[in-house]
């Protein structure tokens, strides 16, 4: 939370990216029990397999969340104004996500110093698993 | 196959504690170590963190009016959601009242052909005092085909 209004030009990238992997059932598991979406096709193999996939699927808001907690290690989790995320490739077990994201905009709204991010969550293989937006007050 | 009908639909209001262990659990999951979300009796909370209303509008028959919009559960998916926060996010001890409602449903021709049906619901989360804190805005695609490979449609209170 020490990012300073004057260090973020657009374009700016930030800290390092958040790494995480090689995905486990239980990374999924464990979100699932503190989000509350028991939906068995992330856990349960049998449920998955007998749906047509190949193992349990990623949960679309885990992996939101870690590009969520990318954006506020940087600009604070106090500060952030709009989070918003798009999915577009299946995350799977195994898989490695890279959570980073650079400055879009900077400017004044009101009297509110304020930066727009531009957000993306990618796979091992360079797919895009989520593009997002984020929206940070800059504290003086 | 979504039924347009579900448009203006409104559910019951609920509420939802903002709790601190919740704060905590969910915060792991996500693997942050942000001391913002671990420390003190009244940590903030995560962007994502209003997810959690699955567990509160459980509580309330007709609090979730997206069961309504009738998303083919096999062509289905979330296709996005977004948080708005009018202010800093919700705190650890506060007590919000949430309302959804389905905002908007239209359509899209698809890239490969075939129509997408987009639906929309919206919840707002207010304060003891009635002020708007945030908004969730959860939209779910329905592909002319299979989405067999992509990510299921957005958990209703029905499948459990």
């Amino acid at each position: 939370m020490s990012a300073r209004w004057e260090d973020l030009d657009e374009g700016t990238t930030g800290p390092a990216p958040l790494v995480v992997g090689p995905l486990t059932r239980t990374d999924f598991v464990r979100y699932q029990g503190a989000s509350g979406d028991m939906n068995p096709v992330h856990h349960d193999e049998t449920f998955a397999h007998a749906a047509g996939y190949p193992a349990p699927l990623g949960v679309g808001m885990f992996a939101a969340g870690l590009l969520n907690t990318w954006a506020t290690g940087w600009l604070g989790a106090e500060n952030v104004r709009r989070t918003k995320v798009r999915w577009r490739e299946q995350v799977w077990p195994g898989d490695v996500l890279t959570c980073s994201g650079t400055v879009a905009r900077r400017y004044l709204e009101g009297l509110e110093r304020r930066v727009d991010l531009d957000l993306v969550c990618t796979r091992q293989d360079g797919g895009v698993a989520i593009v997002g937006w984020a929206t940070f007050v800059v504290p003086p | 196959m979504v039924d347009k009908a579900a448009l203006g639909a409104v559910g019951v209001p609920f509420t939802l504690d903002v709790e601190r262990g919740k704060i905590h659990e969910l915060a792991r999951a996500v693997h942050s170590t942000d001391p913002a979300h671990f420390t003190g009796d009244h940590p903030v909370t995560p962007p994502t963190f209003l997810t959690t209303m699955f567990f509160w509008e459980e509580l309330v028959a007709g609090s979730n009016p997206w069961a309504l919009v009738q998303m083919d559960q096999k062509r289905g998916m979330h296709a996005e959601q977004e948080y708005v926060f009018h202010g800093p996010p919700p705190r650890a001890g506060t007590r919000l009242t949430c309302q959804s409602r389905i905002a908007e449903i239209y359509e899209k021709e698809g890239r490969r052909g075939g129509t997408l049906v987009f639906a929309v619901m919206v919840t707002e989360f207010r304060d003891a005092s009635g002020r708007l804190v945030a908004e969730a805005r959860l939209t779910g695609v329905e592909t002319a085909h299979s989405s067999r490979g992509t990510p299921p449609a957005p958990r209703t209170t029905e499948e459990g």
